[in-house]
């Protein structure tokens, strides 16, 4: 018997040596070689974590994803066709510094705005996709995000398609006041009619997904996925603090609260949730099989 | 000077003119309140606006409902976890027609303002309306929205509950009610709290009532880090009755007395009555089918958007 436990320890050992482990980082080496997990602290090769899907090898943090990033990784390769990119709103756009900030994001982030929106397949199957993008102003909704969501489930209830979305985003964006709120009923409506259509609609909620968005068409999913440890809620942590003058408990708000409290459908990690999508796109499919009333 | 500040002095004002016996002395006094109520009332800016909205002795949606309808039956309860007393509702008679009333509840007095939370439904609260409004589809009755709220509670348990989702569902259903819908902006319109129950064919607001993404007070911490900086804020937001109708989402003003409605205020239940009903009366011609398209535009065409 000993032997056995010996063998099957120098195995695991020889597998382990193959894991990315934490790396020393050097003053001298180059800018990008390492990316420090914001969790952990620990620092890895970039591209010892890009291969993981941006999950630290270390601890299974999700690091956030740009927009363009999750397309890549969810999309076959070479199948989006963006919709609506260069949507520009006609809304007066007076707050001090707003024009300005929006042109320096354009600029450091590559994206027109906070959502990327587009038809695409997943593993073969014919989707329309839109993506938050955190960097831009915390994703917050105004009217282009509100206008292109709006315009992609439309697109989407046209052509009687599924839509899944992934939401990144602070909430409604204040710069653009009471428009900004008006999305929310504006979005949550459009997704009115795609259900009523009888269309799937996938809700994938990031990190952090709050605010208006949450409030809106975040939540009205046919089912709803969380990657690990997401900041989910309505309100900011920091508001409900001040409110009830409390530190808030462990995990408040987080991915695993939501699923315990019937909220989220299921908890999916990064690697599983391109397979996962397209599994439930097959489930979703008409076939002749299908039961008609 | 602000518009509370000014009314603070005045109160101050009057009890030294009813305290002196020197005529040298009130006449003097009165001189000072007159200029003073010239000037406070002349020129309001949004943040007394936003202090007359919130102003304890403004009516409520209570009064309301007490003095427009008749027969209330209040309802309670969500059927699903418990009642939530931010938020009222109930059937109402409007003139011999059968209506169904929502509304965010703030309450007069301390206790009352305590047992409903300062007008800051819980889930439980959205998720009532939602019953109430769905069954007035089912009796096509139309529904009547009165809107007072802070915003939703930020708590703990309304974030266990679901505050999120509960909002977005209301949202979602209002959007296809076969029914006309009418929402009164009557104080304060607190973001997505007041959105949830005001997804309407008409939003009518009173002269002093605000709407808003979040407070000023918010706005300001948010923004500069510094929530005594609301006053500010408020001008930038553009949240008065008049920013909101210039820029198209409200579609009927009410005006109020110079110093806002107070609990003497006897015309604007009268006023909004009549509206009311000419209102309806033009809504209930239309199909519901008609009524989702209409409404489905109102909300279609905000934030519009073109390709450059």
């Amino acid at each position: 018997m000993i032997p056995l436990f010996q063998e099957r320890r120098q195995r695991l050992t020889r597998f382990k040596a193959l894991r990315p482990r934490p790396i020393k980082r050097t003053a001298s080496a180059p800018e990008g070689l390492f990316t420090r997990c914001p969790d952990c602290k620990q620092d890895f090769l970039s591209d010892q974590v890009a291969a993981n899907f941006y999950v630290c090898p270390g601890c299974g943090y999700h690091i956030k994803l740009t927009a363009q990033g999750r397309l890549k990784m969810i999309a076959d390769k070479g199948s989006i066709r963006e919709l609506n990119a260069g949507l520009y709103t006609t809304e007066n756009l007076d707050f001090p510094g707003y024009s300005e900030k929006l042109t320096s994001l354009q600029a450091s982030t590559g994206l027109k705005e906070a959502v990327i929106t587009g038809v695409c397949t997943v593993e073969g199957q014919s989707t329309v996709i839109a993506v938050m993008d955190s960097r831009f102003l915390m994703g917050s909704m105004g009217s282009v995000v509100g206008e292109k969501v709006s315009r992609a489930v439309e697109y989407a209830t046209k052509r009687r398609l599924p839509i899944i979305i992934f939401t990144a985003s602070g909430g409604a964006r204040m710069q653009e006041g009471i428009v900004s709120l008006m999305q929310m009923a504006k979005t949550s409506n459009a997704l009115a009619r795609h259900h009523k259509a009888g269309l799937l609609y996938i809700s994938c909620l990031t990190h952090p997904t709050t605010g208006g968005v949450t409030a809106s068409f975040a939540s009205l999913g046919d089912i709803i996925l969380a990657e690990p440890r997401a900041l989910i809620g309505f309100a900011g942590p920091r508001v409900i603090e001040q409110t009830i003058r409390q530190t808030l408990p462990e995990g408040f708000q987080r991915a695993e609260f939501l699923l315990e409290h019937g909220f989220v459908d299921q908890i999916v990690e990064r690697h599983a949730l391109r397979s996962t999508l397209g599994s439930l796109l097959r489930l979703h499919a008409p076939s002749s099989k299908s039961f008609h009333k | 000077m602000s518009l509370q500040e000014a009314e603070d002095r005045i109160r101050q004002l009057d009890a030294e003119i009813s305290d002196t016996d020197d005529k040298e002395r009130r006449k003097k006094l009165q001189h000072e309140k007159n200029s003073l109520l010239a000037e406070a009332y002349g020129s309001i800016s949004s943040y007394d606006r936003v202090y007359l909205a919130r102003k304890s002795t403004r009516p409520g949606v209570r009064d309301y409902i007490d003095r427009i309808f008749t027969d209330f039956f209040e309802m309670h309860g969500d059927r699903l976890m418990r009642d939530d007393p931010a938020i009222i509702g109930g059937i109402a008679s409007l003139d011999g027609l059968s209506v169904t009333v929502i509304g965010h509840l703030k309450g007069k007095t301390l206790d009352e303002n305590l047992k409903c939370n300062f007008g800051m439904p819980n889930p439980e609260g959205y998720r009532k309306a939602l019953r109430l409004m769905k069954q007035a589809e089912k009796f096509r009755r139309p529904i009547i929205s009165f809107i007072d709220t802070p915003g939703a509670y930020p708590g703990l348990e309304s974030e266990m509950h679901g505050q999120g989702e509960a909002i977005a569902r209301n949202l979602m259903e209002m959007g296809t009610l076969t029914v006309p819908i009418i929402s009164v902006v009557i104080g304060e319109g607190g973001s997505g709290g007041a959105l949830a129950l005001s997804v309407a064919d008409r939003i009518w607001m009173l002269e002093n009532s605000v709407y808003s993404i979040l407070s000023p007070e918010g706005f300001a911490s948010i923004l500069w880090k510094d929530a005594s900086r609301a006053r500010e804020a408020a001008d930038l937001m553009k949240l008065t009755a008049y920013d909101l109708y210039d820029r198209g989402i409200v579609d009927r003003l009410f005006g109020e007395p110079a110093a806002g409605l107070n609990e003497k205020s006897r015309s604007i239940y009268e006023r909004m009555k009549n509206a009311l009903l000419q209102e309806l009366s033009v809504l209930m011609k239309l199909s519901g089918r008609s009524l989702v398209e209409q409404r489905y535009k109102k909300y279609r065409g905000i934030g519009d958007c073109s390709p450059k």
